[in-house]
């Protein structure tokens, strides 16, 4: 990739201590690119650690959690070896993040307005007048009247509650935006309003978004290149093209056969047997080898590493023939 | 068809009052369910789509019982469902003339009819993280409908109905599964367990109210091929409820779309999906994401949120949102009018079957 990303994960391996002194391993080897105004997805069942990939990036992960490798550049400078003084500039200023659960995710007993103004005032250094000026634009922004700051989360609709999320993740103008599952509770007409907004929020400002989801016909509506997650690592990763018209993968072909499409009706829906694994006792080989209907005798003992069978591709298969990527 | 239908509802209302206060009297209502009919034939699918609070659950809460109707009829194989089955099979006093009365007198009657219509018609919530009591075994959430209806007292009896449940929702061996308690399967696996609690009874009727769509994708496919293979090997009828018209595409054959408390297109999945007539059909249709890239389309995005149902816009209730309505919407409410043999759109654009 030619263009400078904005983001570049490179080789995060993230680990969580659990009360018997285990260790999950919650991600391994993560490598991937934002570029700016760039959509990128990040796909995957529950517990493949998207959100702690999200966590990791914004340095928010919860006590027990430690990032043991691997580096977070933005804008070329790795966050990892900031204090979490200097981190905190970072924080909604450079990137915001809509937390999964729009629902609960606003305090219930504090106006929409003070809730967002407290945002900006927390990051900048701005009198309470501008700062309502400004939650009045950021209302206005992602289509909620001015006049309907004043009110209180119950007083709003599902939709309504998502894009005051999002009103507030925009407060002081970041450059990334991540977004967790942010439609994932709601209708399909309110999940298109909602991804409408993105991408027209998108336009005027030139932001990049990472957009986490199980849901990969959401994926298909509005990102640019997409991040398959398996078991805390990346089993496929290419250009939005690529993951759905030629995906290499095994765990890739089988989520897209899995997808009901309402244009073509079928009579069974392929589904993946079994569960993903633990990630307190991940399998030896390939992650999906337990579950995956090609696998060769070395899946179960050789992890896969990541192969680039086509320019701005990468598949973690043995099945899949190219030449070993590498990320710099 | 000459044998009478699962399930015939007529003309069915549920309006819910809302009071200003517990004192005041009731000035409005709630319009949820606003003169509903449909029939459901044996071993058919029939899927209720729609926003949420177009009255879908509503609809599937009073088919059940949770609800009393404010009008209309079910028919359940041909009998009345309701305070008046309610009533002839326990000779009780009628119903009171007023409301209040008839609520009272309601409370009083021991509920037999009701409970013999829940052993044959049984529902299947949304959500498997809050429908299982988190502090029964498996074996004792499959095994409480039957204790309940006091079906197969004897313990052998149970133990077999309760094993046979689970293995054809496909937990197998089921003995593994006896005595694990809910937080130790997965989101599939609960469904599965819903769903065989569900099918413990051999209903002949199952309510699906967004079985899938608190699930993965990858688990919904699997959940819906087992919907499936119970409704084709045991040829129960299924009403299922979603807002997502893709998990319906593969699984219904009709389609009954509903907006504010109508159904406004109805048909055979087939010709609602390839032909859809009503304008809030086509958009939501449009919206439904397709997973490729290369066939990103066009989409019709209703602006704001499905209105108040206590305030039910006049003529065609769709018209605020109605892309393509003109003067006339505003004052006439549609008649359905049909499309073809099976279809039918509640749309005064809609031109009506060629003759012949």
């Amino acid at each position: 990739m030619n263009e400078q990303p904005l983001l570049g994960v490179r080789h995060l391996t993230t680990e969580f201590v659990l009360s018997e002194g285990k260790v999950a391993r919650a991600l391994e080897d993560v490598s991937f690119d934002v570029l700016p105004g760039q959509t990128v997805g990040l796909v995957g069942e529950s517990g493949c650690g998207k959100t702690t990939t999200l966590m990791s990036v914004m340095r928010l992960l919860p006590s027990n959690g430690r990032i043991t490798s691997g580096e977070i550049r933005f804008n070329g400078k790795d966050l990892l070896t900031l204090s979490e003084r200097e981190m905190r500039s970072y924080r909604w200023k450079e990137m915001a993040i809509v937390f999964q659960g729009a629902m609960n995710a606003l305090n219930p007993v504090m106006k929409i307005s003070d809730q967002i103004g407290e945002a900006i005032l927390l990051h900048d250094v701005m009198d309470r007048d501008h700062a309502q000026k400004r939650v009045g634009e950021l209302l206005e922004m992602v289509g909620i009247p001015r006049t309907r700051g004043d009110q209180y989360p119950h007083q709003y609709s599902g939709g309504m509650r998502q894009r005051a999320m999002i009103a507030m993740s925009l407060a002081c103008s970041p450059s990334l935006l991540f977004a967790d599952e942010p439609t994932t509770a709601l209708d399909v007409m309110i999940q298109a309003q909602v991804l409408e907004l993105l991408r027209e929020i998108q336009k005027a400002l030139g932001l990049a978004i990472v957009l986490v989801t199980h849901d990969l016909g959401v994926v298909a509506e509005v990102c640019d290149s997409v991040v398959v997650m398996y078991g805390g690592k990346v089993a496929e990763y290419g250009t939005a093209d690529k993951i759905y018209n030629s995906a290499g993968h095994p765990y890739t072909q089988r989520l897209l056969a899995s997808f009901p499409d309402v244009n073509r009706p079928t009579d069974t829906l392929v589904f993946i047997p079994g569960t993903p694994p633990r990630l307190t006792d991940l399998p030896r080989g390939c992650r999906f080898e337990p579950r995956c209907d090609v696998k060769l005798p070395k899946c179960a003992e050789i992890d896969p590493l990541l192969i680039e069978p086509d320019n701005q591709h990468y598949v973690a298969c043995h099945l899949c023939k190219g030449r070993e990527a590498h990320f710099v | 068809m000459s044998e009478a239908p699962v399930l015939e509802v007529r003309s069915l209302f549920k309006y819910f009052p809302v009071r200003q206060s517990l004192l005041r009297r009731v000035d409005k209502s709630v319009k949820a369910v606003d003169d509903v009919s449909f029939t459901l034939g044996r071993g058919e699918v029939l899927a209720i789509v729609g926003e949420s609070g177009c009255g879908k659950t509503t609809i599937a809460r009073t088919l059940i019982g949770l609800e009393e109707q404010t009008d209309g009829e079910i028919l359940f194989h041909g009998e009345i469902v309701g305070v008046h089955e309610r009533r002839s099979h326990t000779g009780l006093v009628p119903v009171g003339s007023t409301k209040e009365e008839g609520l009272r007198s309601q409370l009083t009657l021991p509920h037999i009819a009701l409970k013999r219509l829940r052993q044959r018609v049984q529902m299947i919530f949304q959500d498997p993280y809050e429908s299982l009591n988190p502090r029964s075994t498996i074996f004792e959430i499959v095994a409480e409908p039957l204790v309940v209806h006091g079906i197969a007292r004897e313990r052998d009896e149970r133990n077999s109905r309760v094993k046979t449940a689970l293995e054809e929702a496909g937990l197998r061996p089921a003995e593994d599964y006896f005595m694990r308690y809910p937080h130790e399967l997965s989101g599939g696996q609960r469904q599965r367990v819903v769903i065989a609690a569900a099918m413990v009874l051999e209903p002949e009727l199952l309510l699906a109210d967004e079985p899938v769509s608190m699930l993965d994708v990858s688990i919904r496919a699997e959940i819906l091929n087992l919907l499936r293979e119970l409704q084709q090997k045991r040829g129960v009828s299924i009403v299922f409820i979603t807002h997502d018209l893709s998990t319906v595409a593969y699984f219904a054959d009709r389609i009954a779309v509903m907006y504010l408390g109508r159904i406004v297109e109805s048909g055979p999945t087939d010709e609602v999906l390839r032909s859809p007539q009503h304008p809030y059909t086509k958009a939501l249709l449009s919206v439904v994401p397709v997973p490729n890239p290369r066939l990103r389309k066009e989409r019709i995005i209703l602006q704001g949120e499905t209105p108040n149902a206590a305030e039910i816009p006049s003529g065609c209730r769709f018209h605020p949102r109605c892309p393509i309505a003109s003067g006339e919407c505003e004052l006439v409410d549609p008649p359905y009018i049909q499309v073809s043999k099976m279809h039918q759109a509640a749309c005064l654009k809609v031109s009506p079957q060629k003759s012949g």
